[in-house]
């Protein structure tokens, strides 16, 4: 039993030294030469606009279902007309930023280690190595500046489109007046709100990224392989970006609440 | 690149002088866990000369190709390659090292998101600043050499499997590497395919000067490699001849058993090893 524990225990150390290498490596390239430009507009354009139409579908139907919700509990109280306050500060702080993180990890985190582990076992990687190509900088490198950069942006519009998916159930199905709403929406807010649903999918985009292609780079065991990396990326991407909203609201609120 | 010389001549214009070592494996060591890979590896491949490792599966013959190019690296022992010692470069290092190889992995490795084109100009593309215009010539050039011009903007997916083995050797030689190195590169192929593979190897190495490190376990084609050779016709034409006995010489076989090498010459004294092991592996 010991000795399987101790296996177990150092192979998870390994796959934390490998991980944190990564993310070294990749910090590294991101400031210096040679930075494959086309590669990274090519993720910008699959990370960012190819998940919009899922980042908007569960960022409606979010806001829709938390209105209904909130609308029952907050009749209790009589307080029905702040029902915008509760869905823009669930929304912007919690909802928003940790949803549109689940969606691209399921979306972007399979389809990277996906694509990653299918170029390791048919020796991509060594064929771009062999041809003088860093496959942190070229495949690594891009991926994690898109998802970085893109995950806060959609994360903006998910926020928005939630809170406009609110609005249509609040206006329809609780008769909540829509100036009463849209007022509701910006009083509840404080600009704390606001970094915090800002900040979170910077940490998040980094972390679903950077997983998903240390999972993808470590593949081995051909296309079965290629099948439990893709699952490993999204069930290990999602944990952390559970694990890591905790923190990081722990860390905002400290710090600027 | 080493700065050193001898007799007034630099280690580079050594290196490039036909005949000179261009690889070099001193008692070279791996393993893979408890797994001995290679145990004591030595040899040289001179420059213009074919080296030929034969062996069983899992006897470490695409582990020293990996070796050469720095995509492993030894446990001990020392590897010179183009007169670097690579077995103590890190990666960035091993990049201009590199420039100076060209590998054909097994299955050919093509990018499969990439045409004909983008892979076989792969490196003149992403990696040097030749302007574009000359980038598409030499693209076109090396795949009419193969005689693969008109496949230019397939996909590797729509290609045979004959065809993805020679669009992997146009890749590996459209930047003009002094040396070649062919991991399998005719496994799974058809005896009419596999040979049109062997003769692009041997006009390679007769033509364009290359030095070839060539892996395999098919007999049938170390044997053509070795004992062919390319001459360029008075009509211009290239043709594959059986080779001269001068030039059988310059191809060497390496017998690889148990992480050693167990045999080290050329085709005819192969053919004529009484060593049991080899008996066997030659029948």
């Amino acid at each position: 039993m010991l000795p399987f524990i101790g296996s177990r225990l150092k192979q998870a150390a390994l796959e934390v030294q490998e991980y944190v290498r990564l993310d070294l490596a990749t910090f590294y390239a991101l400031f210096t030469r040679p930075r494959y430009t086309h590669d990274i507009v090519e993720q910008f354009d699959v990370i960012g606009v190819g998940s919009l139409t899922v980042v908007l579908l569960t960022g409606l139907f979010t806001g829709a279902a938390l209105t209904s919700q909130s609308g029952v509990t907050l009749d209790q109280f009589g307080a029905r007309p702040v029902v915008g306050r509760l869905v823009s500060a669930s929304m912007i702080k919690e909802l928003g930023p940790v949803l549109t993180a689940l969606m691209l990890t399921g979306r972007i985190g399979s389809g990277i280690a996906a694509e990653l582990g299918s170029m390791v076992v048919t020796d991509q990687i060594f064929a771009l190595r062999a041809l003088g190509t860093d496959p942190i900088r070229k495949l690594v490198v891009p991926r994690v500046l898109a998802g970085i950069l893109m995950a806060p942006v959609l994360t903006v519009i998910s926020d928005f489109v939630g809170i406009f998916g609110g609005w249509i159930v609040a206006r329809f199905q609780l008769q909540v007046a829509s100036g009463v709403y849209w007022s509701s929406v910006t009083q509840g807010l404080y600009m704390q709100d606001v970094w915090m649903g800002l900040i979170k999918p910077f940490v998040l985009g980094f972390a679903i990224v950077t997983i998903a292609c240390h999972v993808g780079l470590r593949t081995s065991g051909g296309t079965q392989g290629v099948g439990r990396a893709t699952t490993v990326a999204v069930v290990a991407g999602s944990v952390a970006v559970i694990a890591a909203d905790f923190f990081v609201t722990q860390v905002i609120l400290a710090v600027l609440y | 690149m080493v700065e050193a010389s001898t007799d007034g001549l630099t280690a580079e214009q050594i290196l490039s002088e036909a005949g000179a070592p261009v690889i070099v494996f001193d008692q070279v060591q791996l393993a893979f866990d408890e797994q001995v890979v290679l145990k004591n590896i030595s040899f040289t491949l001179l420059g213009g000369h074919t080296k030929i490792i034969l062996g069983a599966s899992g006897s470490g013959k695409s582990t020293i190709l990996k070796i050469v190019t720095g995509l492993l690296h030894a446990d001990a022992g020392v590897v010179w390659v183009n007169g670097e010692r690579v077995d103590r470069l890190n990666e960035h290092e091993m990049m201009a090292v590199r420039a100076d190889l060209g590998m054909i992995f097994q299955e050919g490795a093509l990018f499969d998101s990439l045409t004909v084109r983008e892979n076989v100009g792969y490196k003149l593309y992403e990696e040097s600043d030749m302007p574009i215009e000359d980038a598409h010539r030499r693209v076109e050039e090396v795949l009419g050499f193969i005689g693969l011009g008109e496949y230019i903007d397939r996909m590797p997916s729509e290609l045979s499997g004959g065809q993805r083995r020679r669009v992997a050797i146009a890749r590996a030689m459209a930047f003009k590497p002094r040396i070649l190195l062919y991991d399998e590169a005719t496994t799974g192929l058809d005896p009419i395919t596999a040979t049109t593979v062997d003769e692009e190897i041997v006009k390679l190495r007769d033509l364009e000067r290359v030095s070839s490190l060539v892996v395999t376990h098919q007999l049938r084609d170390a044997f053509y490699i070795a004992t062919h050779m390319a001459v360029r016709g008075g009509d211009g034409k290239v043709k594959v001849v059986p080779a001269t006995r001068e030039k059988e010489r310059q191809a060497e076989f390496i017998m690889l058993r148990d992480g050693l090498i167990c045999f080290e010459g050329d085709a005819d004294a192969l053919r004529q090893s009484t060593d049991p092991y080899l008996r066997t592996f030659l029948s």
